[in-house]
């Protein structure tokens, strides 16, 4: 240790050999001088970040209060640039939107990466599925937490997409020229009770399959389709060929239900949903951005209507 | 009174968003027309000076001097949709390690729940179950709410009120809204998570759950009570029955759509159709708290019955 550092500084102010500093290793010559300058360069770079090529390879955006930078932040970001550059001033304002339309979308994320996880672990067949539960419930780390979160992050979401709705109607927001995506808000309504409604089944417990009976015995009462339907015997409808037979894969809640229910709840609706999300925020940009709150108009500047 | 009784169906984990609920929709119900009266009270100001109209700033919250209109998104809406996630985050954490989700015994078709429920959001199709039949309360009535939703922006010829609170303007559109969403889908399933017990009785809040609780009640038909039994007969006469409700209904909606002056302004901006859907909707939305109160106060079980159908 003491030898090294002897060395170190006899060699390094010095020039005891080579004309200045330089010296041969392994066939490389070598200034140590020149090696101090570029690692106090890196140490440089490392306590400014933001200046490094890595960084700018990354944001291309200088990290700075100027308007241009914060534009092109937005901008420039894929998973930011879902937002407008700017905003009206009142549009952030908590009190006119609730947040709830956001935090519905931050629980579909939540419930996505915890469904994720939940996926590891679960098997969707009658002989696993209620053990693994017990499994995530009691040996998994955090499988409790897990499982808990997915449950209840399901039933805030169910609450914070009818409140969103609930604004959105009473600001009037669907009129004009936003009526359509009102319509792709309902559908995502409806398929947020469905993503929650097949998740109910999959614990394979009595509380989920008595509530799924429950669900799908109505299906045999509809119309014409069902066995117990209106007019559903006139067409040829049993408990073997009806509509709730397809939902179920038979005709009692059993293995291929369960199958089904998995494959709507993890596949095929969270497909459906975030097909109908990206249309769903795609207009809210088109349709100009939230819509307000607006400047309040009276009832004699109604201009008569253009047909 | 059974403390525990009440305790024990509060506590329920599964329970907690319908107690969250009894709360939440409330404030927000609050919350919002809080802001439409403030909104009210400025129209009716300006209204009542036109001349101040033409220049003012028509807003209760209005931006104030040296504001700019617009603000960068990245940093003021970014960390409030930071901050949401954050608390939402924490909730979510606190709320997952303090309950537990529940789980039952594996299922087992041979023993059944009493009472066995709907997740809470659908248990206000099941408590319908106990007035309808089930191809109305389990399929017409959702199909019907999922169309009345998406159609509303379509038939809602209202041009004011596009973007800010007010309750003057959209009397109308608000209250058959809140009635929708409040009084029926949100009070049917506060009935059916916090009321119906063992057997989907009726148990108020502190009765103990008996399960061999036992209520000597006879539902009969319309046309029994009238005196009619022969089938041909007792299919007109519901026919007759229903045909009159819609008839009394559909003049009851339209007395309320032809109310005002200004109800009367946006009647003649709808074309046939819009005004035809929004009664077809609103007298099946009316036929809803009618056949409960049928039930609950004449013990009517059908009104019409044919042999095909019962209503």
């Amino acid at each position: 240790m003491a030898v090294s550092k002897k060395a170190a500084t006899k060699s390094t102010p010095s020039a005891t050999n080579g004309s200045n500093g330089s010296r041969q290793l392994l066939g490389l010559t070598v200034d140590p001088q020149e090696i101090k300058q570029k690692a106090l360069m890196d140490l440089k770079a490392i306590k400014q970040p933001t200046k490094t090529e890595v960084y700018k390879s990354i944001f291309r955006v200088k990290h700075d209060q100027t308007a241009r930078s914060r534009t092109l932040g937005v901008l420039s970001n894929v998973f930011l640039h879902l937002h407008p550059a700017r905003v009206n001033r009142d549009a952030v304002r908590f009190s006119f939107t609730w947040g709830m339309g956001g935090i519905s979308f931050y629980l579909f994320w939540v419930l996505t990466w915890t469904g994720v996880l939940l996926m590891f672990y679960y098997h969707p067949t009658k002989v696993q599925a209620f053990r693994d539960i017990l499994y995530l419930e009691h040996d998994v780390p955090f499988g409790k937490l897990l499982r808990n979160m997915h449950r209840w992050a399901a039933h805030a979401m169910v609450l914070t997409v009818q409140l969103h709705m609930f604004r959105v109607f009473l600001t009037g927001s669907y009129k004009k020229p936003r009526q359509f995506n009102w319509s792709v808000g309902v559908i995502l309504l409806v398929l947020t009770l469905l993503l929650s409604f097949t998740g109910y089944l999959l614990p394979d417990d009595q509380l989920g399959f008595w509530a799924v009976t429950v669900g799908t015995n109505m299906a045999r009462a509809t119309p014409m389709l069902g066995h117990e339907g209106p007019f559903g015997p006139q067409f040829g409808m049993t408990p073997f060929n009806d509509v709730r037979f397809a939902l179920l894969g038979g005709s009692i809640v059993d293995a291929n239900a369960l199958l089904r229910a998995y494959i709507w709840h993890c596949i095929a609706i969270p497909g459906f949903a975030a097909t109908f999300m990206i249309v769903h925020f795609w207009r809210v940009r088109k349709d100009g951005g939230i819509s307000g709150p607006n400047r309040i108009m009276l009832e004699s500047e109604i201009k008569p209507l253009r047909r | 009174m059974d403390w525990h009784q009440l305790w024990t169906i509060i506590s329920l984990p599964d329970n907690i968003p319908i107690v969250g609920m009894l709360f939440i929709i409330p404030f927000f119900t609050w919350f919002g027309l809080r802001q439409a009266f403030a909104n009210d009270r400025l129209l009716a100001k300006l209204e009542a000076d036109p001349k101040l109209a033409r220049t003012h700033h028509r807003k209760t919250q209005p931006f104030q001097k040296g504001w700019a209109r617009e603000l960068p998104v990245w940093p003021y809406l970014m960390r409030m949709e930071f901050l949401a996630v954050v608390i939402v985050t924490f909730i979510l954490m606190v709320w997952s390690i303090t309950l537990d989700a529940p789980l039952e015994e594996p299922a087992n078709p041979s023993l059944t729940m009493n009472p066995s429920k709907a997740p809470w959001y659908f248990l206000g199709l099941q408590e319908m179950l106990v007035y309808f039949d089930p191809w109305i309360a389990g399929v017409v009535m959702p199909t019907l709410i999922i169309i009345g939703l998406i159609v509303i922006p379509y038939i809602d010829e209202n041009p004011l009120g596009n973007g800010y609170y007010t309750y003057k303007q959209r009397k109308f559109a608000i209250w058959t809204f809140i009635s929708g969403f409040i009084i029926l889908w949100c009070s049917m399933i506060v009935i059916g998570t916090l009321i119906r017990g063992p057997g989907w009785m009726w148990f108020w809040p502190g009765m103990t759950w008996d399960h061999n609780r036992l209520i000597f009640e006879i539902n009969r038909d319309l046309h029994e009570i009238i005196g009619i039994t022969s089938q041909p007969w007792i299919g007109i006469f519901g026919g007759l029955v229903v045909g009159g409700f819609v008839t009394a209904a559909g003049y009851g909606c339209h007395r309320l759509i032809i109310a005002t002056e200004f109800t009367r302004k946006i009647l003649g901006r709808m074309s046939l159709l819009q005004y035809a859907i929004l009664q077809v909707l609103l007298i099946i939305m009316l036929a809803l708290p009618v056949k409960i109160l049928a039930r609950l106060l004449f013990r009517i079980k059908y009104v019409w019955v044919t042999p095909w159908f019962n209503v």
